[in-house]
């Protein structure tokens, strides 16, 4: 009878195995997701006539004639992903610390639901709506903003003169909105495990809510937050399609390393070509710069996920 | 106690604690604008464009041929038809996937939490799906390219699309999955071991169900997010204007890819034929999504453990 007990049923076993199978499947996953763009992507790696690395030239028409470098591509990836966490950094911080130390209890959740109802819009009608109606009403700020600190590089005239609209910093405030639910979510779950004696601490001495916050909530959840805003720049990162409506590609034009540039992303610039990948050749030039974005959104979700994981601590 | 004021008169928050510097009241009062202001300033954008679909939306889809028509008749600048084909492509290609997604990713779950607790290996997956979870859609996209189409030599199709979109499911179900199993009480479990029931049985029976209202609700809002995915559309299959019911051969409509095709081919001045197909399938999308969530509501409702 005890043996019968002890026994591991077959019932059991298939399971077990089904469902760790499929634990390492998923684990194995991201290795094949590599492995099949290296593989991919070596040919016309092979058969690119300029640097890969610090070339701008794209033009992978002739199989016989590569020429592709991603120079521009990472410039302007980073560029307006760095524009977008400038905006949703700060906004994330002050509703993280809203929903956690302001909203009146019974109100924050709604909030909160509020704030994830961003993350439920597609981000072809986010593009959409950045190109058709928040770009005309970005472009006056533009101007102005060009005019008068226009000799500061970073605000300099770009390539998408002088009509402002698809410019990297439109993608910018377009992908901040984007970002704000991801990064507030992570926070407010750090600065909600402030410990209350910290508070209650600080409460006692006198300190006013704002001081509460800078001496216990801040420093608690920093890492946190510093982690959240990592992922919420992984995401920006690889955002595409709302990137492909929003940004001008200049014919012919470098990134000037001005926000008021147009150009293509990585993932824009596959995006955009899609359509045409004809022959292997040519394919594997977007393969190859896909490959790099995979590689750039896994160190930063890498990173991310390290600081978080720490604070965690779980 | 040389008070003078009686009990009653005392004030409740002794002068010590009320006086605060005006320097330091000021910054209080700054941080808590700033604070409220950066949450109003988030919403901003979400009723905007919530508005802009609406109000754009809204003057197409009353009409049926909208509901029961493809473009495939009608000119790219000419009022009418509808969005029947892409509604189609959307829903197959969401389906299909979720019916990969949904196995796989509830099995990673029940790894996660039933078998796999605490292993190394179970730590090694949770970090994999985090970080499966960042890939971005088009890394997604051009690695079923080269997986499907370049080395198994299939053709640019729908069902393409849904192994891109399984990708990109999987990470959400396991999340969502792994957390609502996670807080079924373990009394239960001990429980059911206690009657003699196989562990199997025990998560399938006892487990599952238990958590089933909130798993059906995340299966949801993920099935959810990846029909509205564009970046795997571009890359894996073409569009076409009429219907095409069949998901593993020739090119597919979806409303993402339908509303990237308009901006692309038409003029989007407001009022114009395109501008119009694009908010009417943009609303026709949130319509879709919205149904499904509140379906996966009552459903999980429905299914939800009976209380006392």
């Amino acid at each position: 009878m005890t043996r019968d007990r002890t026994k591991v049923r077959p019932g059991d076993r298939i399971f077990k195995n089904l469902s760790t199978g499929a634990g390492v499947f998923v684990v194995a996953l991201i290795g094949l997701i590599g492995l099949f763009l290296l593989v991919q992507a070596i040919p016309a790696l092979k058969a690119d006539n300029v640097n890969f690395l610090t070339s701008r030239a794209w033009s992978t028409g002739d199989p016989g004639n590569l020429q592709f470098g991603i120079l521009d591509l990472l410039l302007v990836t980073v560029y307006s992903s760095l524009v977008s966490l400038v905006f949703a950094m700060p906004i994330s911080l002050g509703i993280a610390l809203f929903l956690t130390q302001y909203a009146p209890r019974r109100l924050a959740r709604p909030f909160a639901y509020v704030i994830d109802l961003l993350a439920a819009v597609p981000s072809i009608i986010f593009g959409l709506w950045g190109i058709l109606v928040l770009a005309p009403v970005l472009a006056p700020v533009s101007q102005w903003i060009n005019r008068t600190l226009g000799w500061i590089p970073v605000f300099g005239q770009g390539n998408v003169y002088p009509n402002f609209t698809g410019t990297i910093f439109t993608a910018g405030v377009v992908l901040a909105v984007m970002l704000l639910p991801i990064i507030t979510s992570l926070s407010r779950e750090v600065f909600e495990r402030t410990p209350t004696t910290h508070i209650e601490g600080a409460l006692a001495l006198g300190a006013t809510r704002w001081e509460v916050i800078r001496t216990t909530v801040l420093p608690f959840g920093k890492a946190g937050y510093i982690g959240a805003s990592m992922l919420g720049l992984g995401r920006a990162l690889g955002e595409t399609i709302a990137v492909t409506v929003i940004l001008f590609i200049p014919r012919g034009g470098h990134f000037d390393w001005t926000i008021f540039d147009g150009g293509a992303t990585f993932a824009s610039q596959i995006a955009t070509n899609a359509s045409e990948f004809n022959n292997p050749t040519s394919a594997g030039a977007y393969i190859a710069s896909g490959l790099v974005l995979f590689v750039l959104t896994f160190a930063v979700n890498f990173g991310a996920r390290a600081i978080i994981g720490d604070k965690k601590g779980d | 106690m040389t008070s003078t004021l009686s009990e009653t008169e005392r004030p409740a928050i002794s002068p010590a604690f009320q006086q605060i510097s005006t320097a330091r009241k000021v910054k209080n009062g700054v941080a808590t604008v700033l604070v409220w202001l950066s949450f109003l300033v988030a919403v901003v954008p979400l009723v905007w464009v919530l508005y802009t679909v609406v109000a754009n939306g809204i003057k197409r889809i009353p009409y049926t041929n909208w509901w029961t028509q493809d473009f495939g008749s009608v000119l790219s600048d000419e009022v009418g038809g509808g969005v029947l084909h892409a509604i189609i492509g959307t829903l197959e290609q969401g389906l299909v996937c979720a019916v990969v997604a949904v196995p796989l990713g509830l099995l990673v779950a029940i790894y996660l939490v039933e078998y796999g607790r605490g292993t190394r290996l179970a730590k090694l997956t949770t970090f994999m799906v985090d970080i499966l979870s960042g890939v971005p859609s088009i890394v997604a996209a051009l690695f079923v390219y080269a997986l499907w189409i370049t080395t198994l030599g299939m053709p640019r199709s729908g069902f393409a699309v849904s192994l891109a979109l399984v990708l990109l499911m999987i990470p959400v179900v396991v999340r969502s999955a792994e957390e609502m199993l996670r807080i079924v009480p373990d009394d239960l479990r001990e429980a059911s071991y206690a009657l003699g029931v196989p562990k199997w049985k025990t998560i399938m029976k006892v487990v599952l169900p238990t958590a089933l209202s909130g798993i059906i609700s995340g299966i949801m809002m993920a099935l959810a997010r990846v029909m509205g995915e564009t970046a795997p559309l571009l890359v894996l299959v073409g569009y076409s204007a009429y219907v095409n019911w069949n998901l593993f051969d020739h090119e597919q409509a979806a409303l993402p890819l339908l509303m990237n095709n308009e901006r692309a081919t038409n003029t989007m001045d407001p009022g114009s034929v395109g501008f119009d197909r694009i908010w009417g399938a943009a609303l026709t999308l949130v319509l879709i999504i919205a149904l499904i969530n509140l379906v996966a509501t009552v459903v999980s409702r429905l299914v939800a453990p009976k209380k006392k």
